[in-house]
């Protein structure tokens, strides 16, 4: 069951001049958060913005009662969320969307480029329990993309790429030699990222026959099926990012890998 | 408790807050946000006569107070809504209204007579405005001609109390109102979007995929506002009142202009539990200025 509710700042810490995690306290005990999950958040004073800011869930802290996301100042709404204060109220529609499904196998990759590793760590937990082996390929154009690395190494092994050699094997992800060399090492790929970077993954994935999921986020208005903005175009037709989605199999997807 | 029970020609509302087709989807949506049964009604999403799969994405661009929109219609056509989502919902203690789209005439006639059939749909309303999709739509209700030729077709087949929508992309919308009125329209509601773009100056580019999409929000309210008044000083029959209401007070003006009822529509996006808030709005607003009843701000504008 969806829920709109005013949660509380209880943490705010800039990663660099450019990210940031923002904790936020539920007024109720939280529900079952799966990863993939979003949530659309309400800009309540912020000037210039009009609608709802959906984001990726990347903490559940079950005994702090909170969630927090991982945000990237993009526009007004996420500057805006970058300046608010511990104390400070922000009301929320949660938890929206699917979630990325159980692999076949027990070995998977996750391919994450800029903010798109926010839904990594609730899935890596998912599947530690279920004693899935994880690795983690994170891209970006240079070293100041690639952050919280260290929050994965606990669930895996983290390989970086960035654009300009500054950190990581230099290149894309899908040049990285992990890729490139061993790719039928994993049963199952995820990927969230910017489109090009998740078709590109998409392609590898088709080409070697391994499963591949990817959490879109298109823009959107509601978050609850009721606009259809955020479709995205499957084998079945046009289909909502925020309700069938994000998580999507690359094999519904219409697009050209 | 005020009276806060309004008539739209046979169709009667326990109250005036509705939402906007488009904006509520098909009202299942919401219910874990709030109690349908407490609005007036819900004008479903809009249907066409064959499956749609609306425009390409982007669709929708944010806006200085408002969005834009082009989703062009999509639904999954007239006898899946008879078959699968009416049964669904017909049990809800509020009207279900449906909105009736079509590129033909021929299509708005099929699409109304195959609504005829089901019980507890006691009015539609005919939308010969929405600006988002090449042929038919906008194009029937920016002319009074076709407005006209619409209009009587389907109050020929029409069973129901017959609402007509009208887009505010015209001259005189007065004028509009009293053509569709003449041709047999039991009620109007307005304003549907209105026609706008957006540009991605970095890009150089259209925001939206099919360059031009439709504005709503409380950046046309005011436009809306003056509309509604004028269309309610031109005709006899009840206006809904639309644009870019996003509380009681928003609601209350509109009505004070003249409209017997109102739709919620971009504010549902904000906020899911908007629709009824406002209902609730309108009742303190009545009780503390001691009115008795809703009606009693229908058109009550001081001028």
């Amino acid at each position: 069951m969806k829920r709109i509710e005013d949660f509380t700042v209880i943490g705010h810490h800039w990663l660099n001049y450019e990210n940031f995690l923002i904790e936020l306290e539920a007024p109720e005990e939280l529900p079952d958060i799966r990863a993939g999950n979003f949530a659309e958040v309400l800009l309540k004073n912020s000037p210039g913005t009009f609608l709802r800011r959906p984001f990726s869930i990347f903490e559940v802290d079950k005994e702090k009662n909170s969630l927090t996301f991982y945000i990237k100042v993009i526009g007004k709404g996420t500057r805006y969320l970058g300046k608010l204060r511990k104390g400070e109220k922000l009301n929320i529609i949660y938890p929206l969307g699917n979630a990325f499904s159980n692999p076949y196998h027990d070995k998977v990759l996750m391919v994450g480029g800029g903010s798109g590793i926010a839904p990594f760590v609730l899935l890596g937990r998912q599947l530690r329990e279920k004693g899935i082996r994880m690795t983690f390929l994170f891209g970006g154009r240079e070293k100041d993309n690639i952050l919280m690395t260290e929050r994965f190494e606990e669930f895996g092994k983290v390989f970086v790429t960035t654009e300009d050699g500054s950190v990581g094997e230099k290149g894309l992800v899908t040049q990285h030699s992990i890729l490139a060399k061993r790719p039928l090492e994993y049963g199952m790929i995820y990927t969230c990222g910017p489109d090009p970077m998740m078709k590109a993954i998409a392609h590898i994935a088709k080409q070697h026959q391994i499963p591949c999921e990817v959490s879109l986020e298109n823009t959107m208005a509601c978050g609850i099926g009721a606009c259809l903005c955020c479709i995205v175009e499957t084998n079945t037709g046009n289909k909502c990012v925020c309700t069938d989605g994000p998580v999507f199999n690359v094999n519904d997807l219409t697009w050209q890998t | 408790m005020a009276d806060l029970s309004v008539q739209i020609h046979d169709l009667h509302l326990k109250n005036p807050v509705t939402t906007a087709s488009g904006t509520f989807a098909y009202g299942e949506e919401f219910i874990d946000f709030i109690d349908v049964n407490k609005l007036g009604g819900i004008f479903v999403k809009g249907l066409t006569l064959e499956n749609r799969e609306g425009n390409p994405y982007p669709r929708m661009a944010e806006t200085s107070s408002g969005m834009l929109n082009s989703v062009g219609l999509q639904n999954k056509g007239i006898d899946h809504f008879v078959n699968v989502i009416y049964p669904r919902i017909k049990h809800f203690d509020t009207h279900i209204i449906p909105n009736v789209n079509g590129f033909t005439i021929e299509d708005y006639v099929k699409v109304t007579e195959k609504l005829n059939e089901l019980e507890d749909i006691k009015a539609i309303e005919l939308n010969i405005s929405c600006p988002n999709v090449k042929e038919g739509g906008m194009a029937f209700g920016i002319k009074r001609t076709s407005a006209v030729a619409a209009t009587t077709a389907v109050r020929k087949a029409c069973k129901k109390t017959l609402i007509v929508k009208l887009s505010p992309n015209v001259t005189d919308i007065a004028d509009m109102a009293r053509a569709v009125v003449d041709a047999g329209a039991d009620a109007v509601s307005l304003v549907n979007t209105f026609l706008g773009m957006a540009i991605d100056a970095g890009k150089r580019k259209p925001v939206l995929a099919t360059v031009t999409g439709g504005l709503s929000g409380p950046a046309i309210k005011p436009i809306a506002l003056r509309m509604v008044w004028e269309v309610y000083k031109a005709v006899s029959v009840p206006v809904i009142g639309i644009g870019g209401i996003m509380n009681a007070t928003d609601a209350i003006e509109f009505m004070l202009a003249g409209a017997t009822a109102i739709q919620v529509g971009t504010a549902n996006f904000i906020d899911p539990r908007v629709s009824v808030q406002i209902v609730d709005g309108i009742n303190d607003y009545l009780e503390k200025n001691n009115f008795t009843s809703v009606h009693q701000l229908i058109g009550a504008l001081e001028t």
